[in-house]
């Protein structure tokens, strides 16, 4: 197993360069939660020129809707939703700055050419462990789109957020390069 | 005759939802345990770790083991001696799942209508009922919270008899091929032949309850599902989609008697959380 590799948000070009399909990476401060809804309305604003309810220069999107907070704890259990269905609307926000994004599953060839452009970055984190992924966030709140109700915008403050880099800032793909080896 | 009252119904459907929700069946978590010595992958045993210590999180601190806690899928079989007093059936399995879902701090996932407004019901409301009438004095639930990530990558085809059993291969192999790492692998397939197109899907559903791996009753159906897991195990998709030689767990079909002229095939696919809890009043 490779050495895990620690990064800290928001992210820039210089660390995003660094870090290359496979990698490893523990993920430790604010991402924002948004899906499928929330999407929508984005690409909406961006379209007729208005204000998003957050600014995504250098953030991380982390595909997701978690389940209801219980008492006591930090965060209701989370984990990533199937990334293809944001496509759509993907590259119009790595237009707006968006650099990086937390998902699990296949992308577009038109969200891999965007990120190969804008420098981004596509992280896979593993679905269906969402009780072990709560464990590494600290705080959670809804900011805004609170009617969309689980598909509303969460930030989340993550200490070591295990993820891998499915796609890297040059477009190599784990999803394609990784189960080559194990066909038969 | 014998009387139920809705009140049961309800507190049943609600308890299963919870069980369903926090607890993973002995016999996938026992299969996943395999699928770890199994696994070539270095990624895919990391990620088969991480899945056995999050089942295993969920169930010690009751919360969900996945976020996407599902459509709910309500499986019935209602004994016709059964007299139901005190209310309305179906509202009392709706009523039931709403409680699991507010009381369990579960996420509600539906929304009202499928095009337009897709606004949200707030109360994972309504269920997915499928209901028979069988012999005797019971009522046998069977729920299944099911993920949606997974029932995107289902697909169902109508093929020709002389298709035959390469048909069948080939089709359900590729459907899971086209999903790759969308519907959180290993997945279990539940696969079902014959009746009618929307009957195949039904029994493809119910086939992912089955205990895992319980080979189908009749020998040439059993290798069939043996050949396709095989088949399956070849692509390279493995756990999560990283890679590696565990993609699907199980393979299960069921299947029905159908029409001369036609053989419909149904694939539900399944994440590695396959959650399901049974109960009887």
């Amino acid at each position: 197993m490779k050495n895990i590799i620690k990064i800290t948000t928001p992210l820039d070009a210089k660390k995003i360069v660094k870090l290359k399909t496979g990698d490893f990476v523990n993920i430790t401060g604010n991402i924002y939660g948004a899906r499928d809804a929330a999407h929508k309305r984005f690409f909406e604003l961006i379209e007729k020129g208005k204000r998003l309810p957050i600014d995504l220069k250098g953030q991380i999107i982390f595909y997701a809707g978690p389940t209801p907070t219980k008492p006591r704890h930090s965060c209701g259990s989370v984990g990533p939703t199937t990334s293809y269905r944001m496509d759509p609307y993907t590259p119009t926000l790595l237009n707006k700055g968006l650099k990086g994004m937390i998902g699990k599953g296949f992308r577009s060839p038109e969200v891999i050419k965007s990120i190969k452009k804008n420098k981004a970055v596509y992280f896979a984190a593993v679905g269906g462990v969402a009780a072990l992924i709560a464990r590494s966030v600290k705080k959670s709140e809804v900011i805004a789109y609170e009617d969309l109700e689980a598909e509303a915008i969460y930030r989340f403050y993550v200490e070591d957020f295990p993820v891998i880099v499915a796609i890297d800032s040059t477009g190599n793909n784990l999803y394609e390069t990784e189960p080559l080896k194990y066909i038969k | 005759m014998r009387e139920i009252k809705a009140n049961q119904i309800k507190n049943k459907v609600k308890e299963l939802f919870l069980k369903a929700n926090f607890y993973i069946n002995p016999d996938l978590m026992q299969r996943l345990k395999k699928a770890l010595v199994e696994e070539n992958s270095p990624i895919g045993r990391y990620v088969l770790k991480m899945i056995i210590e999050n089942n295993k999180i969920a169930s010690r601190e009751e919360v969900p083991i996945c976020q996407d806690t599902g459509l709910a899928v309500v499986f019935v079989e209602v004994g016709q001696e059964v007299h139901l007093v005190d209310g309305d059936f179906t509202e009392a399995i709706n009523q039931g799942v709403k409680e699991a879902y507010q009381e369990g701090y579960l996420r509600k996932s539906v929304v009202d209508d499928p095009v337009f407004e897709r606004k949200n019901t707030k109360t994972n409301t309504p269920a997915i009922i499928y209901t028979d009438i069988v012999p005797g004095d019971k009522i046998k639930f069977m729920v299944m919270p099911k993920g949606f990530g997974s029932e995107n990558m289902s697909a169902i085809a109508m093929l020709k008899p002389a298709d035959g059993e390469k048909g069948i291969v080939d089709f359900v192999v590729e459907t899971v091929k086209k999903a790759g790492p969308n519907p959180c692998p290993p997945t279990i397939i539940g696969v079902g032949i014959g009746g009618t197109i929307d009957k195949a899907m039904v029994i493809a559903k119910k086939a992912i309850v089955r205990k895992i791996n319980q080979p189908n009753k009749n020998p040439k159906f059993a290798a069939l599902e043996k050949e396709i897991l095989t088949k399956i195990n070849n692509l390279g998709i493995g756990p999560a989609g990283l890679g590696g030689n565990i993609t699907s767990l199980a393979v299960h079909i069921d299947y029905l008697p159908t029409h001369i002229a036609g053989m419909p095939v149904a694939v539900n696919v399944c994440c590695h959380a396959a959650r399901h809890a049974e109960g009887i009043l």
